[in-house]
């Protein structure tokens, strides 16, 4: 089973889903349910997701596997972004940084 | 020694440090080749998958009309996006994309469009400031590996400019295709507005399934074909890369094989000389030697 994050919300799809093509949101988690092997976790960053022919493909401009995300450098980017964001309440980069560090915090299975 | 002599000698050595130059740039172009290959090859999939999702979207939903996709009345400006390399010593590789956008510009001119250029690679960017012609954009310093944000940069350049109501009312792209080690083609394509390029699987095998889509189909196009775009020119970018390295790979194997060839005419010439040299010493030694067994003859 694939759960993503649209800009509608959260999706899950399971064997023979309809086809379908959707928006995903900018710093969103990506969880892949496998049998017998464990949760594949990813932070995607924008792009798509369609499913088609039983299959899904997740195109996305940026994106980083759970296990490989470098947490002390997430948290720091995030702790940059807040302060950024305090600093300025319109700072739009800001806030999509902040989004983003969050995800990849979230796809390496920390709290924030 | 004779002056010759030690001219060829001095001129052996320079083409002899040439060469070594060359032969060295060679070896680098050609493991370069290998990582562009590379980095093409992981470009593909995206590539392939985002076509394949456009392609989706169009064949569904019968209605779209994008402004990326229309066709604008009476189009007036054109843009062009030039692909070329930052550094030189690879052959023709950038007077051959120079040419073909030049041809390019005669036969949108023609057609009573104003051209603008789009360079990307210093080679291409000196070419056009050296002419005085006024460029609508320009990027140096990353095409022998070009990331997806340079690409992202361009194409964000070229949309809103497409967008823009004074803007320009078509583009096209020039730029080399890389299509081995040996054979790279330089190819123009129109970009926008957008042609949807059918790949040929979906349209044998399969009947392109029925999607539904999160939100809307239009809200899916506007934020699918920028990607698009963006992929388009990422995988030019990528195909330009390799095709540098591969032609600098075979203009630098053609300065070895050259420097090569020289060398062994300058030695020859030069053992020619040296030999020549000999002859003329040992011929006034002897003449030397008769002259003065002559004159002690002579005074007995």
């Amino acid at each position: 089973m694939v759960i993503a994050k649209t800009v509608d919300g959260e999706i899950g799809i399971m064997p023979q889903h309809a086809p379908v093509l959707g928006v995903l949101v900018e710093g969103g988690v990506l969880r892949v349910k496998r049998e017998g092997e464990g949760e594949l976790v990813a932070a995607v960053h924008g792009g798509f997701i369609s499913v088609a022919d039983d299959e899904v493909s997740v195109l996305a401009e940026v994106a980083e596997l759970g296990s490989e995300v470098d947490i002390a450098a997430a948290r720091d980017a995030l702790d940059r972004a807040q302060a950024s964001i305090e600093a300025n309440q319109e700072d739009a980069d800001a806030a999509v940084e902040a989004q983003r560090a969050r995800a990849r915090l979230r796809a390496a299975g920390e709290e924030v | 020694m004779g002056a010759q002599l030690r001219l060829l000698r001095r001129r052996i050595n320079s083409v002899r440090s040439t060469a070594k130059i060359t032969r060295a740039q060679e070896l680098i172009a050609s493991s370069r080749i290998v990582r562009a290959q590379q980095r093409m090859q992981a470009a593909l999939p995206y590539e392939r998958e985002i076509t394949r999702a456009v392609t989706g979207v169009v064949s569904n939903a019968a209605s779209v009309d994008h402004p990326l996709t229309v066709a604008k009345d009476n189009p007036a400006r054109a843009g062009v996006l030039i692909v070329t390399s930052d550094s030189g010593f690879c052959g023709g590789f950038n007077a051959n994309v120079l040419r073909e956008a030049e041809a390019l510009r005669g036969l949108l001119e023609g057609r009573g469009l104003a051209v603008t250029p789009f360079v990307t690679g210093r080679k291409g960017v000196t070419w056009h400031s050296f002419r005085n012609r006024d460029m609508g954009g320009s990027w140096v310093g990353f095409s022998r590996k070009p990331s997806y944000a340079d690409a992202k940069e361009i194409a964000a350049m070229l949309i809103e400019s497409f967008k823009d109501e004074n803007g320009i009312d078509e583009i096209h792209i020039v730029s080399t295709e890389f299509v081995s080690m040996l054979s790279q083609n330089v190819v123009v394509k129109r970009i926008l507005p957008l042609e949807v390029e059918e790949t040929e699987a979906t349209e044998s095998t399969t009947i392109p399934p029925y999607f539904e889509f999160e939100p809307t189909a239009g809200d899916v196009l506007e934020s699918l074909l920028p990607r698009y775009v963006e992929s388009r020119i990422f995988t030019a970018l990528l195909q330009s890369a390799a095709s540098e390295e591969a032609a600098r790979r075979r203009a630098m194997k053609s300065a070895t094989d050259n420097a090569n060839e020289l060398m062994r005419v300058l030695t020859q010439q030069m053992n020619q000389a040296r030999q020549a040299e000999i002859t003329q010493e040992i011929s006034e030694i002897v003449g030397g030697a008769n002259a003065l067994a002559d004159a002690a003859a002579g005074k007995e």
